[in-house]
């Protein structure tokens, strides 16, 4: 875009270009802006009404949130994209899933020590629901999605890892390329694998499975059992359910690396 | 369907309502029974069936009838079934809608759902039978059910029109928020079609456009939550909201940065800023617009963003050579390092520790042992002693 220039010549200029245009039957980009703003007063009012009457809808309702995120994204509107959006200012979405992105970054800071970083959708679920206590409203694995996503935005390596029925939840930059992310869905059945299940089940050679292993223990995602019967098994504590585990303070940890 | 008899819909003192289903209508045996759509009911003692429409027209049999039950599954232009079998009727059974029947079962059918839970429901109580341990006393027997059904005035028909209402009322808020919103997202599409037709003139420079009425523009793309389509950032930097923003932060955050050596990971101070605001929240994208501004507004913060890709908000007083002399002097002292050690000397995160040792390795001061025991610095002794 460039400066409008002050003087007679520019002015005459000006209107010579507007003439051409509008001989053309072209709308101004100008004019066009005008129209936007006053179909945006219009609009605003249209959503203060909807608000006085469904509002509640959107916090109660998890089935009425996914309604309403599904057709914001149809029509090509981020209702989540800033604070200062109608969305977020008259419904209330954004401080619903603002507030949910908080607790998602914490319940995975507590746990990080303990699961290197990566964490079942599940757990998650579960933790979040835990601290937001009895009187808080439901939240549904479809709104911890959408928080997730937006989450990314402030590049701290939040993603998801498709994983058997549903997926693992990684808050931390570990690189994950297709290989880790084909043997922790491996791992998924007994939340524990072998080198010679790699073998077996993906057909790699040695080599192949031993470094990807090590990078999963590297990066604190795996644990190792050299006790094992058999062969060493390499477990994976996002995927350990609550009957097989206990909760592991940050010194412990320390300790048990090798 | 002679096992049943006329009710009053009434239960008993020690008898509870278990779980109750609308659109159920019932079979004797394989026909269909006489009687129109209706609610049918499960208590801790019976099984009862409420006409829909006619609210007098109530049955009821004990559970202590059913022998066992099954499940017949939905088919095509076929509700889902429960098909309960039945001992014999008792000689002194009172008057019901059936005289006789050839027929030892009858079905439930589901007409609107709802098979599962009271097949389990059902399950439950005939494991439990309640019925046995909290006897009820006998029914006052009535010359006609009809009669019966008139002397109630409680009870279970005044909860259930209750309930009746509350769920009518329920599913119009619900049908009719749907359909609000419906008309609303139309009006939302019409905004999003104007604004790609305004920010395509903007590229082919049809018309004139200020700085002022860019900057609106976008601000209007803001209000809506429409992806600038020139750009492709949902609203970029410019608008006077992160400008404000920003100087809000230039403010809120130097304390925090000073106790935490001076950096932060942008989800730090994502949870910090939103947990003191504790409404109208900031979304991810604010903060990291705003972020942005830092420098061109002269603020001293910076947000940076490590090779990691990992983003931080740092004191621009904070230079990088002292970062990195500091790692190095930590890791010379303690002969070596981890990202761990190094967090719990300077009382800094992890995340944020590995950054800074991967930062003075990148400069050639340290030199890493990647191992399966971790990943540790060591002082790059190549360079200093070679």
């Amino acid at each position: 875009m460039h400066r409008r220039g002050v003087g007679a010549g520019a002015i005459a200029k000006k209107k010579l270009a507007e003439a051409k245009y509008k001989e053309r039957g072209t709308v101004l980009a100008e004019d066009q802006i005008v129209q936007m703003s006053k179909q945006l007063e219009t609009f605003k009012s249209n959503l203060e009404e909807f608000a006085s009457k469904h509002k509640q809808e959107i916090r109660k309702s998890s089935q009425f949130r996914l309604q309403f995120q599904e057709m914001c994204a149809t029509i090509g509107v981020d209702p989540l994209a800033s604070g200062k959006g109608f969305w977020s200012e008259m419904l209330g979405v954004g401080d619903f899933y603002y507030e949910l992105g908080v607790q998602i970054i914490e319940v995975c800071l507590a746990l990080k020590h303990r699961n290197g970083g990566l964490i079942t959708l599940d757990e998650l679920h579960q933790r979040v629901l835990k601290g937001r206590g009895r009187l808080a409203q439901d939240v549904s694995q479809d709104d911890l999605v959408r928080a997730i996503k937006k989450l990314k935005a402030m590049g701290n390596g939040f993603g998801m890892i498709p994983v058997g029925s549903s997926y693992l939840v990684q808050s931390v930059p570990a690189e994950l390329n297709m290989d880790h992310t084909v043997v922790l869905q491996l791992a998924e059945k007994n939340g524990y694998v072998s080198v010679s299940e790699i073998r077996e089940g993906l057909k790699w050679e040695k080599e192949r499975a031993c470094h990807v292993l090590d990078h999963l223990l590297k990066e604190g995602l795996a644990w190792l059992d050299s006790q094992a019967s058999g062969e060493p098994q390499y477990w994976l504590p996002a995927l350990f359910s609550e009957l097989t585990s206990r909760d592991v303070t940050p010194e412990e940890a320390n300790q048990m690396t090798p | 369907m002679d096992r049943f008899t006329w009710s009053s819909g009434l239960l008993e003192m020690n008898e509870t309502l278990v779980i109750q289903q609308r659109g159920v209508k019932l079979y004797d045996g394989d026909d269909k029974a006489k009687l129109d759509v209706g609610v049918a009911m499960l208590s801790t003692h019976q099984l009862l069936w409420r006409d829909m429409k006619n609210h007098e027209c109530c049955i009821s049999l004990p559970l202590s009838q059913i022998v066992y039950f099954e499940e017949q599954a939905a088919g095509i232009g076929k509700s889902a079934k429960i098909v309960i079998h039945l001992h014999p009727v008792s000689a002194n059974k009172e008057p019901g809608p059936y005289q006789l029947s050839k027929f030892s079962y009858i079905k439930l059918s589901f007409k609107e759902h709802g098979q599962i839970e009271f097949y389990r429901r059902l399950t439950e109580e005939l494991s439990q039978k309640r019925w046995e341990s909290t006897p009820v006393s006998q029914p006052i027997p009535t010359a006609t059910g009809l009669q019966a059904g008139r002397t109630r005035a409680v009870g279970i028909v005044g909860i259930e029109r209750k309930i009746e209402e509350k769920r009518k009322e329920t599913d119009k808020n619900i049908s009719e928020a749907f359909e609000d919103l419906s008309k609303l997202m139309v009006k939302a599409k019409e905004m999003v079609e104007l604004s790609r037709s305004i920010a395509n003139k903007i590229k082919d420079k049809q018309g004139d456009i200020t700085e002022d009425e860019t900057i609106r523009f976008k601000s209007y793309l803001l209000s809506m939550g429409i992806a600038n389509p020139v750009t492709r950032e949902t609203h970029g930097s410019g608008t006077h909201y992160h400008l404000q923003l920003a100087k809000q932060l230039g403010d809120m955050l130097i304390e925090p940065l000073e106790e935490r050596g001076g950096m932060m990971a942008l989800t730090e101070v994502y949870c910090l800023v939103n947990r003191a605001r504790g409404m109208e929240l900031l979304s991810p994208e604010d903060l990291v617009n705003a972020c942005k501004m830092f420098e061109s507004l002269k603020l001293p913060l910076r947000l940076r963003i490590f090779d990691s890709g990992v983003m931080v908000v740092q004191l621009q007083s904070h230079s990088e050579e002292e970062m990195i002399a500091s790692a190095l002097d930590n890791v010379t002292e303690k002969g070596s390092l981890t990202a761990e050690e190094f967090a719990k000397l300077l009382g800094l995160s992890v995340l944020l520790s590995k950054e800074r040792l991967f930062l003075a390795e990148k400069m050639g001061h340290l030199c890493r042992d990647d191992s399966v025991e971790g990943l540790r610095f060591y002082p790059n002794l190549f360079a200093s002693q070679a």
